[in-house]
C-alpha cells in the first residue's frame, strides 16, 4: 500500500504559518498536533495543580477557613476534571500519541489528519469553558462524578457547562481513539507486521478500543443528565421516581475504563523508554501485547467495584471483587517483564529512567492498595475516605505523571533537537519523588482512621499528618519550577542532540531531529525489531 | 550456583520476615468497637503482609537492578540481547494468580462472616409491608451473644444531619443511643440526596441513596462515643455532617431511652 498524498492538502500547508506561529495554526502535521497537546495539557496541568494547592492549603487546619464552603466544592470539582480530562487523558493519548505513532508505523501522518487537529482544537475552548464557568454562578460543584441528585440541586448554570465541556472532551477523545484504531492498522508501512510494532502501538491500540466503546456511554449518561437539570426529567432524579444508581452504574462504566485509557498508554510509554537506557530488548514481547488486551476485556468488566457501598446486591459485590483482582494479573506479567528488562542492562541512570523507575515503585504500591480495595469487606470501610484518594493518586500521579515527565525528558531531544540539563532533571525527580510520596502516603492512614474524602474541614486528630501531607504537596508545586527552566533554557542554549543521541532502533531515532514535515527525507525505514539491543544493530 | 540460590532464598526469607514483623507490630487502625471490626482487620493484616512482601520485593529488584546494572562510565555496547524466558513468565503469571485468587476466597470468606451474604431484612413492625424492597446495605455474622432480640431504628439523613428515629418509643433523636452487645438494626432513607452512614470504629459503611432504602446490621462491643460520618459529598457543609453514636451498658441505655419513650407518656 502507498502512502496517498492529497495534494490540495499539501497546497494549503504551504499557506500554514511557519515557524513558532504553526503551533497557535489548524496544522495539520501530526507533530506539530502532538505538541499542541502537551504544551495545551501542561498549561492545564498548572492550573490543576494551582486548585490542588488550594485544596492542601484548606486542610492545614481543620477548620472551613481557607476557601468558602461552595468554592471549596467548585475547587475540587474542578481539580479532578482538569487533571483527568484536560491534563492525562489528552497528554498520554494524544500529545504522545499523535508524535510518535505516525513514526511507529512508518506514515507520514495519521490516517485522518484534519478530524486530528479537530480533536485537538476542541480541547482549548472547552478547557477555557470549564473555567470560565467559575466567573458565572460558580463552577460544578458536585465533583468530578456529578452524582445527582446533588448534580441536579447545585446551580444549574456551573453543571451545565461541566457537562457540555466534558462531551466536548469526550468527542475529541473518540475522535483521537478512531485516528489511532486507523492509523495502527492501516497505515503500517508495507512489511511491517503488527507484533513487530513498538509496545506503545499496541497500547494505543488497546487504550483506543476503550476510548471507543466506553466515551459514548459517559456522553449519553451525560446528556441524560442534563435533559434532568434544565427539561426537569426523571431519569435520576429520584423525586421524579428517576434512579441515582443506574447513574452510577453508567458513570462508571466509562470512568472506570478511563483509569486505564490513562494508564495503558503510560506502560507503552515505558516500555519504549526502558529498553533504550537500559540497553536490552524489551522482555515477553508477546505477553506484554496479550496482558494489554487482557487489562482491555477486563478493565471493562470491573466498574461496579466503585459502588460496593451503593445499592448492589451482594452477588454482584462478589462478581465485581474477582473481576477486579484479576486485573492485577495482566498488570504484574507488565511489571515483572519491566524488571526483567532492567536485569543484565547497561542502565543509564538518567532523568528519563528515573522517572520511570519512579513509576514503577509508585504503581506497585498503588497496585497492591488496588488489589486490597477490590476485596469488598475492606473497601466497606474505606470507600470514600482519603484511602481512596491516596490510592487513585498513586495509580494517575505517581503512575501517569511520572510516565509523562520521563517522556518529556526521553523525547525532548528528538522533539527540540537540544539536549536537556540533566542535574536540573535530577533535582526535578528527586522533589517529585519525595513530595509526591510525601503528600499521598500519610493519606492512607487518613483514610483508614475516619477522614472522608471531598471534606473541607475534619476531626482535630488529623491535623498533624494532614500538614505533612501538605508539606509534600508545596515541594510538588516546587518541583515544576527546575523542569520549567530546564524546557525553557534548553530551547535555546541546550546542546545539540544529534538524530539519535540515545542511539534508539524505534523509528522516531532514524530521522533527523527535529524531524522534517514528512517525517523522513526519504522513504520510511522498515523497523522489524525496534529492540534489538545487543545484537551489533548500532548505528 | 548453589551460592546463589542460598542467597535468594535468604534474601527472601528477610523480607517476608520484616512484612510479618511490621505487619503484626504496626497498627494502622482505629480502636475495635464492634462485632465486625476485628473480622475486618484480620484480613487487613493479611492484605497488609502480602502487600509488604511483594512491594518490598519489587522495589529491591528495581534498586538492585539500578545499582548492578549499571553501565559504567565509558562503557559502550548493550546488555545481553534476552528477549524473554517462557517458564519465568509462566511464574509470574501463575504465582500471582495463585495469590489473588487465595485473597479472593479468603475475602469471601470474610465478608461471609461480617454476613454480607445473609439475606437483608429489618426486624420492624414496617416488616408487614411486604411490598417494601430493600435495595443494599450489609446484614450481619449471626452471633450467639445476642439473644436478646434486636434493636431496630430508623435514620433518616438530610443536608446536613442525621436523625434518628425510634420507633419503639416513637421519639427521634439526635445522637444514636445503642445498647452494648446487642444487635442493631438501621434502616436509613434520605431526604434529599446521596449521604453515607460511616462508623470507622465499627468498619461498615452504606450510603444512604434517596427512594431506595438501604439497610446496615452491627453489634457494637464496646461502651464509648465514636463519630458517624457521612462519607459520600453531599454538598457545602459536607464535611461537617457528623453525628455521634453512644455506646452503653444495657441499664444506662434503657434509662436513656425511658427519659425519651413517648409511648409511656
Amino acid at each position: 500500500m502507498t502512502i496517498l498524498v492529497d495534494n490540495k492538502a499539501k497546497v494549503k500547508e504551504s499557506l500554514q504559518p511557519k515557524g513558532f506561529l504553526r503551533y497557535f495554526s489548524f496544522s495539520l502535521d501530526h507533530k506539530v498536533i502532538g505538541i499542541q497537546y502537551l504544551v495545551c495539557g501542561f498549561l492545564f496541568y498548572l492550573v490543576g495543580g494551582t486548585l490542588a494547592s488550594a485544596i492542601r492549603i484548606e486542610l492545614l487546619s481543620p477548620l472551613s477557613d481557607f476557601l468558602p464552603r461552595d468554592v471549596y466544592n467548585q475547587v475540587l470539582t474542578l481539580h479532578g476534571t482538569i487533571m483527568i480530562f484536560l491534563w492525562i487523558v489528552p497528554v498520554v493519548n494524544g500529545a504522545f500519541g499523535n508524535y510518535l505513532i505516525p513514526f511507529y508505523v512508518g506514515a507520514r501522518d495519521m490516517a485522518f489528519p484534519r478530524l486530528n487537529a479537530v480533536a485537538f482544537w476542541l480541547i482549548p475552548p472547552s478547557g477555557l469553558m470549564l473555567i470560565a464557568s467559575y466567573f458565572i454562578e460558580g463552577a460544578a460543584q458536585s465533583g468530578w462524578t456529578a452524582y445527582p441528585p446533588l448534580s441536579i440541586t447545585t446551580p444549574q448554570s456551573g453543571q451545565i457547562i461541566w457537562i457540555l465541556s466534558v462531551l466536548l472532551l469526550g468527542g475529541s477523545s473518540i475522535f483521537g481513539g478512531i485516528n489511532f484504531i486507523v492509523t495502527i492498522l492501516k497505515l503500517r508501512r508495507p512489511g511491517l507486521k503488527l507484533m513487530n510494532l513498538p509496545m506503545y502501538c499496541w497500547a494505543m491500540l488497546g487504550t483506543s478500543i476503550l476510548v471507543v466503546l466506553s466515551t459514548p456511554v459517559l456522553a449519553g449518561t451525560l446528556i441524560l443528565l442534563s435533559f434532568d437539570i434544565v427539561a426537569h426529567t426523571g431519569f435520576f432524579n429520584p423525586a421524579l421516581g428517576g434512579n441515582v444508581v443506574v447513574y452510577q452504574h453508567l458513570f462508571w462504566f466509562y470512568s472506570h475504563p478511563a483509569v486505564y485509557i490513562m494508564v495503558l498508554p503510560a506502560f507503552g510509554l515505558v516500555s519504549e523508554i526502558l529498553p533504550i537506557h537500559c540497553r536490552k530488548p524489551l522482555f515477553g514481547y508477546t505477553t506484554m501485547v496479550f496482558s494489554i488486551m487482557g487489562i482491555v476485556v477486563l478493565g471493562l468488566v470491573v466498574w461496579a467495584h466503585h459502588m460496593f457501598t451503593s445499592g448492589t446486591p451482594p452477588w454482584m459485590r462478589l462478581f465485581f471483587t474477582i473481576a477486579t483482582a484479576f486485573i492485577a494479573v495482566p498488570t504484574g506479567i507488565k511489571f515483572f517483564n519491566w524488571v526483567a528488562t532492567m536485569w543484565g542492562g547497561k542502565i543509564s541512570l538518567n532523568s528519563a529512567m528515573l522517572f520511570s523507575c519512579g513509576f514503577i515503585i509508585n504503581f506497585v504500591f498503588g497496585g497492591i492498595t488496588g488489589v486490597a480495595l477490590a476485596q469488598v469487606p475492606f473497601d466497606i470501610h474505606v470507600h470514600d475516605t482519603y484511602f481512596v484518594v491516596a490510592h487513585f493518586h498513586y495509580i494517575v500521579y505517581g503512575g501517569s505523571v511520572f510516565v509523562i515527565f520521563s517522556s518529556i525528558y526521553h523525547w525532548y531531544p528528538k522533539v527540540v533537537g537540544k539536549l536537556l540539563n540533566e542535574n536540573l532533571g535530577y533535582l526535578h525527580f528527586a522533589l517529585t519523588f519525595i513530595g509526591f510520596n510525601l503528600c499521598f502516603a500519610p493519606q492512607h492512614w487518613l483514610g483508614l482512621n475516619g477522614m472522608p474524602r471531598r471534606v473541607a474541614e475534619y476531626d482535630p486528630q488529623f491535623q498533624f499528618v494532614n500538614q505533612i501531607s501538605s508539606l509534600g504537596a508545596l515541594f510538588m508545586a516546587i518541583s515544576t519550577i527546575p523542569f520549567l527552566i530546564n524546557i525553557i533554557i534548553s530551547i535555546t542554549k541546550g546542546k545539540i542532540a544529534g538524530n539519535n543521541p540515545w542511539k534508539g532502533l524505534t523509528p522516531e531515532w532514524l530521522t533527523t531531529s527535529p524531524p522534517p514535515v514528512e517525517n523522513w527525507e526519504g522513504e520510511a525505514p522498515l523497523v522489524n525489531e525496534p529492540y534489538g539491543y545487543g545484537k551489533d544493530y548500532l548505528l | 550456583m548453589l551460592n546463589k540460590s542460598y542467597y535468594l532464598i535468604l534474601i527472601i526469607s528477610i523480607i517476608i520476615g520484616i512484612s510479618f514483623w511490621i505487619g503484626f507490630n504496626v497498627n494502622l487502625l482505629p480502636e475495635e468497637a464492634s462485632i465486625n471490626a476485628p473480622i475486618y482487620d484480620e484480613l487487613f493484616k493479611i492484605l497488609f503482609i502480602i502487600g509488604l512482601i511483594l512491594f518490598i520485593g519489587m522495589t529491591a529488584l528495581v534498586i538492585y537492578s539500578l545499582f548492578k546494572f549499571r553501565k559504567k562510565e565509558g562503557e559502550l555496547g548493550d546488555g545481553i540481547a534476552l528477549e524473554g524466558n517462557l517458564s519465568l513468565e509462566i511464574i509470574w503469571t501463575v504465582i500471582p494468580s495463585i495469590i489473588v485468587l487465595f485473597v479472593g476466597i479468603y475475602s469471601y470468606n470474610i465478608y461471609d462472616r461480617m454476613g454480607g451474604m445473609n439475606e437483608l431484612n429489618h426486624n420492624h413492625e414496617t416488616m408487614n409491608k411486604n411490598s417494601e424492597k430493600i435495595w443494599a446495605g450489609i446484614s450481619q455474622a449471626n452471633n450467639s451473644n445476642s439473644g436478646s432480640g434486636e434493636t431496630a431504628i430508623e435514620v433518616s439523613a438530610m443536608q446536613f444531619a442525621f436523625l434518628f428515629n425510634y420507633p419503639q418509643g416513637e421519639f427521634i433523636s439526635g445522637e444514636l443511643h445503642v445498647p452494648v452487645d446487642q444487635k442493631i438494626s438501621i434502616k436509613m432513607e434520605s431526604k434529599d440526596v446521596i449521604h453515607a452512614f460511616w462508623i470507622p470504629e465499627f468498619r461498615i459503611k452504606q450510603d444512604i441513596i434517596p427512594g431506595q432504602p438501604t439497610i446496615l446490621n452491627f453489634t457494637p462491643t464496646k461502651i464509648g462515643k465514636y463519630p458517624i460520618i457521612c462519607a459520600e459529598l453531599c454538598g457545602p457543609y459536607h464535611g461537617g455532617m457528623r453525628a455521634s453514636i453512644i455506646v452503653e451498658d444495657k441499664s444506662d441505655y434503657e434509662k436513656w431511652f425511658n427519659q425519651n419513650n413517648k409511648t409511656n407518656l
